[in-house]
């Protein structure tokens, strides 16, 4: 690309290649590489569900033999071989063929998914390896194969806007076929079984989603190359998994970041000089993800380990006011928390140092203690409170005692981890469930 | 086609010795359902390459080890923590790790190391045709037997040689452990021994010798060499010992073959010789292919004939029980498949020129009835099945002679049942 230059980067020319001011041919690109990450991100959601995502990998390194063969086939007609439309057909070919093989090993041999794939993708590639080297040979050389290798790695750098709109082309013909099936892939993948029994032929949309696959392999040769295109049907699926759950959100947010990654690693390779657009484009993928799993509010990894601690902080909480209520129903006292409470709790249930003031002060910001002299105090409501939870966890005990044939020496212990679990409703239900059993006893 | 020890001896060595270790180690990660591991590794150890080149600023073989052995745990261990912090799905948390890293490394390599031989195109088909003996090398094969041949042994022989040592000496040792972990890691972690260091330690050395194959034969070679071997093999043998013996045979059958074939195949064709790492992939896959269609007990020509010849049985045998109730209650049997017919008469049991059995016949026929009927009787009464719902059942239990139940004298309907 034009904008590849030695001296310092200023921030004027990233603002200018960000703002699509960079001339037509980096413009053509950077929509390409937006294009083709959107359509990877939406069509890989499909192939992660269907658990084939490293499918893809066996797709792209398999895409190898049959460029090598289209171009020798290009020359041998006469033609300069350099034809791209004819070397991604041979791609689509051969990467369809790869797919026909897994199935093949998986219909009539005992060896699973996994040897397969590895299976495939290695033979092929092999194969591939085998034509490259031959094309490569001194005697070939007017038949000028130098471009070939590009399709391993993926230059950005060398395409033309007229690649990158057949990149583009393609990627726009895979998002509206997902689009057309949505409803169909989405059933095949959330519940083969149901969408066989409805009538949906789920061998067929299992193609058709392959070839999707294929699809973009294709087009995303030329940029990323073919062993890295499978980390842009890979990525973005699973880094939008930790955001959503839902099928629909889940097609978007994956396509959305597919092209933030597509486009921003375009625009880096046009800006930097000797950065391999495909590397930089995963990358950034690469980045999109880490972001995703460690921020995501849904799965992120501090999502939920900020949800797991807010509820131990609760259960450490009704804990201590069970204690308390417990201890001064025995006494018949003044239901309070002492520093003994706090350390007994401590030892019993193997709480840090510095879990014990954080509870007491969201318990106190509750209002279910107030501060005494000795220590805390239950108000009503906490009293109330560790009431209700001392006799839920009596209701627990006896029931899993009478119904589920524990251990009374156990009972303890799973009476406190379900009392959390159960809804209020569910608990109505036991209550009354387990009165009328006392009563029909003789 | 002639090969000289000057050129070929080494590659050839190399080659092998590759095969050796990634196809043995091989086994043990099909049987885990863990091929792809291999892929991930070989994918993911070029940043660990590049960065200790970068490190270090050599490029000697201990150091790239050293780097590329810990990129190969980073990633096992990259991919554990994504599958449990992100419950990702264990394929997608690979696709994920390796990609990244591999991109990593490419990028790494344009913009840092460019200048040294770490090409990236050499990383995926690797360099066998380099290894060549430089000088003095023997003119006859006999010549290499000798003390100059391990002088001029290149490095990447030696590592080979060494991992494929070790990789030997963990089977052997370890053997009882890692075939209980294979099949029942629970079982395994129940007898003292945890699966899970076990998994570990078969990692380091998967990457180990992924990485020591990795410059002479190239990461996909690596990949289809851990792979492809061992998948045969599966399709060969049912033993865990035969397993491992007949992959080693696949692995090193295929490096000679393959490196054979890059030479021959194109001088046949008056052109020079190919890609000798891709010649291998290639010829394993050949190899693969051949197993499967002939294997003698799961390939596929095998199969089709047992399930033919089976299927031929099933239908006589139907006809005879046919026949035999018809004479039973003087019915008409309805209509009978012509080459079925054909083939018990051609057998003697059927008579030439009525639709009726032979003395053979009838003896056959009243062995299948009376398997029948007794099948349907134990239904009924042993297993607690309605007398109108155990036919189809006892239709398909009648073709299993081994087993019979106890004998009674009729069957739910009532029907007498032919004495054995």
């Amino acid at each position: 690309m034009a904008l590849a230059r030695p001296e310092a980067l200023t921030a004027r020319d990233v603002v200018e290649v960000l703002s699509f001011q960079g001339g037509y041919n980096t413009n053509a690109v950077l929509v390409g590489a937006a294009l083709l990450g959107l359509s990877a991100g939406v069509v890989g959601v499909f192939a992660l569900l269907r658990k084939r995502s490293l499918v893809a990998d066996a797709i792209g390194h398999a895409t190898l033999p049959g460029i090598v063969t289209a171009f020798l086939f290009a020359v041998s007609l006469g033609g300069g071989g350099r034809s791209l439309p004819v070397l991604l057909l041979g791609a689509a070919a051969s990467g369809a063929l790869s797919v026909l093989c897994i199935f093949a090993i998986l219909r009539f041999t005992r060896l699973r998914e996994d040897a397969a794939i590895g299976i495939v993708l290695g033979v092929f590639f092999g194969l591939g390896v085998v034509l490259l080297s031959y094309v490569q040979r001194p005697e070939n050389v007017a038949a000028s194969p130098a471009g070939l290798h590009h399709f391993i790695y993926g230059q950005t750098a060398a395409m033309r806007a007229g690649d990158a709109m057949l990149m583009g082309g393609i990627a726009l013909v895979g998002i509206l076929s997902t689009v057309v099936l949505f409803k169909e892939l989405a059933l095949a993948s959330f519940n083969d079984e149901y969408a066989r029994v409805a009538g949906y032929p789920v061998g067929l949309l299992d193609g058709i989603m392959l070839l999707l696959v294929v699809l973009v392999t294709v087009a995303g040769l030329q940029a990323v190359g073919l062993i890295l295109v499978i980390a842009l049907l890979i990525i973005p699926p699973v880094a939008a998994r930790m955001w959503t759950d839902r099928l629909g959100v889940l097609v978007l947010v994956a396509g959305g970041l597919g092209a933030v990654s597509g486009y921003l690693g375009a625009a880096t390779s046009a800006l930097l000089p000797r950065t391999p657009a495909g590397s930089v484009i995963v990358l950034c993928a690469g980045a999109v993800f880490v972001v995703s799993l460690l921020a995501a509010p849904r799965h992120g990894v501090v999502a939920v380990a900020g949800r797991r601690g807010l509820q131990r902080l609760r259960i450490a909480g009704e804990h201590l006011l069970e204690a308390a209520y417990e201890h001064a129903v025995s006494r018949r006292g003044v239901p309070t928390i002492s520093a003994r409470t706090l350390r007994a709790m401590e030892k019993l249930w193997g709480w840090p140092a510095w879990l014990g003031p954080v509870v007491l002060a969201g318990l106190r910001r509750r209002g279910y203690i107030n501060r005494v002299e000795l220590g805390y105090e239950l108000t009503p409501s906490g009293v109330a409170r560790g009431a209700r939870i001392a006799r839920n966890h009596r209701l627990w005990e006896q029931y899993l005692q009478t119904y589920a044939d524990v251990a009374p020496g156990h009972v303890d212990w799973s009476a406190d981890t379900v009392e959390h679990v159960l809804s209020p409703e569910l608990v109505a239900e036991l209550e009354a469930a387990i009165l009328k059993a006392e009563r029909g006893r003789p | 086609m002639t090969l000289s020890p000057a050129l070929d001896l080494f590659p050839l060595l190399a080659a092998v010795l590759a095969a050796v270790s990634c196809g043995l180690l091989g086994n043990f990660l099909v049987l885990r359902k863990l091929s792809l591991m291999g892929d991930a590794m070989s994918h993911s150890v070029l940043p660990g390459l590049v960065v200790a080149f970068m490190l270090t600023g050599v490029r000697t073989a201990p150091v790239m080890f050293l780097g590329a052995t810990l990129a190969g745990i980073a990633t096992v261990v990259l991919v554990e923590l994504i599958k449990r912090m992100g419950r990702v799905e264990p394929g997608a948390a690979m696709g994920v790790v390796f990609s990244v890293m591999f991109a990593l490394g490419v990028l790494l390599i344009e913009r840092a190391a460019r200048n040294t031989d770490l090409d990236a195109a050499c990383v995926l088909h690797g360099q066998l045709e380099s290894l060549a003996w430089t000088s003095g090398a023997p003119a006859s094969w006999w010549g290499v037997f000798g003390s100059a041949t391990i002088q001029a042994a290149p490095p990447q022989v030696w590592t080979l040689l060494l991992t494929a040592g070790l990789s030997i000496a963990l089977v052997v040792v370890l053997f009882k452990e890692l075939r209980l972990a294979a099949f029942d890691p629970a079982m395994a972690t129940a007898q003292g021994f945890s699966a899970t260091a076990l998994h570990y330690l078969l990692m380091i050395f998967v990457a180990g010798a992924t990485v020591a194959s990795f410059e002479a034969v190239g990461s996909i070679l690596v990949i289809a060499m851990l792979i492809v071997p061992a998948a045969t093999a599966r399709l060969l043998t049912d033993r865990l010992p035969s397993q491992l013996l007949v992959s080693m045979a696949v692995a090193i059958g295929a490096a000679v073959l393959g490196y054979l074939g890059s030479i021959g195949v194109p001088q046949f064709f008056d052109k020079r010789e190919v890609n000798a790492a891709g010649s291998m992939a290639v010829a394993l896959g050949c190899l693969l292919v051949l197993a499967a269609v002939c294997g003698p007990r799961y390939g596929v020509l095998a199969t089709a004939v047992r399930r033919t010849r089976l299927a031929r049985n099933v239908a006589l045998e139907d006809l005879l029980g046919r026949l035999y109730r018809g004479q039973e209650d003087e019915s008409v049997p309805g209509r009978v498949d012509p080459r079925v017919l054909r083939r018990g008469r051609r057998r003697g049991l059927v008579e030439r020129n009525a639709l009726a059995l032979t003395e053979e016949g009838r003896t056959r026929a009243a062995m299948i009835v009376r398997r029948h009927r007794l099948w349907e009787s134990y239904l009924v009464e042993r297993a607690g099945l309605a007398a109108d719902h155990v036919h189809v059942t006892a239709e398909n239990l009648e073709h299993l002679p081994e087993t019979l139940p106890p004998d009674v004298p009729t069957d739910p309907h009532g029907k007498p049942i032919p004495p054995a």
